[in-house]
């Protein structure tokens, strides 16, 4: 194995073997990890939140359906940045605003003092006194459920469509079978709809990958922050391993993680929809 | 202060014009809805001059892959492979860097290193590969029997082009390309988020709307008013690229014509 102990004597390979090995760059290494495990949690959630919308938006309450119709209009009029930066502030501040009003009913000052958000200690979350980690969790959480709500919206939206899609006879032969609404739903709409979803979904997983950089954004230590923190120019002062700027060979690395990423889960999608759309009559491979 | 006062201070703050500083405490929704609506400036200038400069090279790239020859097809492939295929924020972070470390050695790269030349040609690379793809999908759907009538009329090559495949690319291709420019108008407020300094702290909209928040650790007023802006933007795009499909349509007789879906869709 490579000894790495006087890394100032080493050169060429041996050198570059040893830095590739640091703490700080298994960090890094971790770190894909952390927005795989992003995407893992957060494609199903935000397939959930979209099935919520869009039985919300064909709700015949009318409050209810102004409220999902509403739902996946107002994400596709307004950045999804504009969104994600939002959720993360307002979604920490609503979480701990309703602590506040459970564990400290008697707490007389406003929540809001001039520039500053103020609730009672046992209200933060996580607790002052919690370990880095619980932090850590809590920041990658919120980011979860932000993206699970903006996704949500956009996947509202295409299963809104796909079930509109679904061909009105078979809906109407439901109901000549005495199907209640609930039942047809259940057993007509839904196991149907998927294949006029597909396309919208596929295309919503790559745009989900490509949005996870944008963690970075709500403060989780993800690759492009390493990415950022490692290519820095480092001086011997600080490090064992000095070296100029080399943020754009980082870059370029991420850069190649993500072609890679996004092609083979373009060529895996392409499979399934030949094998969903298989002996069924739509033109699947027409579909963006 | 009135709000007039305000307007005129820093109406044009993110462009350099007007009061230097920014506002520090005491934020009044005056200030914020100006300051954010100057930030807006930035927005339109990086969509309106992406959008226009990409749809000539989505053109070519669109033709590029259509094309038989592979030493004209196989770049046009890359290029839309490489930027439909990563992330814009990635792609603008190592343009950034990229320029950077090339700025040392040509002095060619200087401007490159700021916003509105080196996140302009990022996005403009951007949109191009993304309009390309939407005008490949139109050009190999564009009727056949259209192509045989022109042939028939005995128009070829340049003429052919000129007077019914581009055409008829662009009718079919506009509904798609209409989402594409919102979400262009969308992307265009990372710009200031990735490695691309503000300078003298002249920001797009989300720039200023960001500092609002922080400052005042605030997030429900300087969002919203973000997204009033943006909503206003995207029913101007709308709205322009509507009455532009209404022309590309108006040989179609009435009942062919595409009613326009008033709904866009994230397909980036």
């Amino acid at each position: 194995m490579f000894a790495c102990t006087d890394p100032a004597s080493l050169t060429g390979l041996h050198w570059l073997a040893c830095y590739l090995t640091t703490g700080k760059h298994v960090a890094f290494y971790a770190s894909f990890g952390t927005v795989l495990a992003l995407l893992a949690i957060t494609a199903p959630l935000a397939l959930a939140f979209g099935f919520g919308g869009a039985i919300a938006a064909r709700s015949r309450i009318a409050p209810l359906a102004w409220f999902g119709r509403f739902y996946i209009a107002i994400v596709r009029g307004v950045p999804d940045i504009a969104f994600f930066l939002f959720f993360v502030i307002a979604l920490d501040q609503g979480i701990e605003w309703l602590r506040h009003k459970v564990k400290c009913p008697d707490w007389d000052m406003p929540v809001r003092q001039g520039s500053d958000f103020v609730v009672c200690a046992q209200a933060k979350l996580p607790l002052g006194t919690d370990p880095q980690w619980m932090h850590e969790i809590y920041g990658f959480a919120l980011a979860v459920l932000t993206f699970a709500i903006v996704f949500g919206a956009f996947s509202a939206n295409v299963l809104y469509g796909a079930m509109r899609a679904v061909p009105r006879a078979q809906m109407e032969t439901a109901e000549a079978y005495g199907m209640t609404r609930r039942q047809a739903f259940r057993r007509i709409l839904v196991p149907q709809m998927w294949v006029y979803a597909l396309p919208g979904l596929s295309n919503l997983w790559m745009v989900l990958i490509k949005a996870t950089p944008l963690l970075f954004l709500l403060g989780v230590e993800d690759i492009v922050y390493w990415a950022r923190e490692l290519g820095g120019s480092k001086t011997p002062n600080f490090t064992d391993y000095p070296h100029p700027d080399w943020r754009v060979w980082y870059f370029l690395a991420l850069l190649v993680f993500y072609l890679i990423f996004t092609k083979v889960s373009e060529a895996v999608l392409d499979r399934l929809m030949r094998r969903l759309t298989h002996g069924q009559a739509v033109s699947g491979a027409t579909m963006p | 202060m009135s709000c007039l006062q305000t307007i005129a201070d820093y109406g044009l703050r993110s462009i350099g014009i007007g009061e230097r500083l920014l506002p520090r405490s005491d934020f009044t929704l005056c200030q914020q809805v100006t300051l954010i609506g100057s930030g807006m400036i930035w927005n339109v200038y990086f969509g309106v001059v992406a959008l226009c400069a990409g749809f000539f090279l989505a053109t070519l790239l669109a033709l590029g892959r259509t094309a038989r020859p592979a030493i004209l097809r196989k770049p046009a492939e890359w290029f839309v492979f490489l930027f439909r295929g990563s992330p814009l924020f990635i792609q603008f972070f190592f343009a950034y860097f990229a320029f950077l470390a090339l700025k040392g050695r040509y002095a060619f790269f200087d401007p490159f290193t700021s916003a509105w030349a080196g996140a302009l040609l990022v996005l403009f690379c951007n949109t191009a590969a993304y309009s390309g793809e939407i005008f490949y999908g139109a050009l190999r759907s564009i009727p056949r029997g259209d192509l045989e009538a022109a042939e028939a009329y005995g128009l070829t090559g340049w003429k052919k082009f000129r007077r019914i495949t581009f055409p008829t690319m662009l009718r079919l291709a506009w509904p798609a390309y209409i989402n594409e420019a919102i979400f262009l108008f969308h992307a265009t407020t990372l710009v200031f988020l990735s490695g691309f300094p503000a300078w003298q702290q002249r920001g797009d909209a989300l720039y200023y709307a960001k500092y609002f928040a922080d400052k005042t650790f605030n997030p429900f007023v300087p969002y919203p008013i973000l997204a009033g802006f943006f909503i206003l933007l995207t029913l101007c795009v709308i709205g322009i690229m509507g009455a532009m499909n209404r022309r590309l349509n108006r040989h179609l007789p009435q009942e062919r014509r595409q009613a326009l879906r008033l709904r866009p869709n994230f397909l980036r």
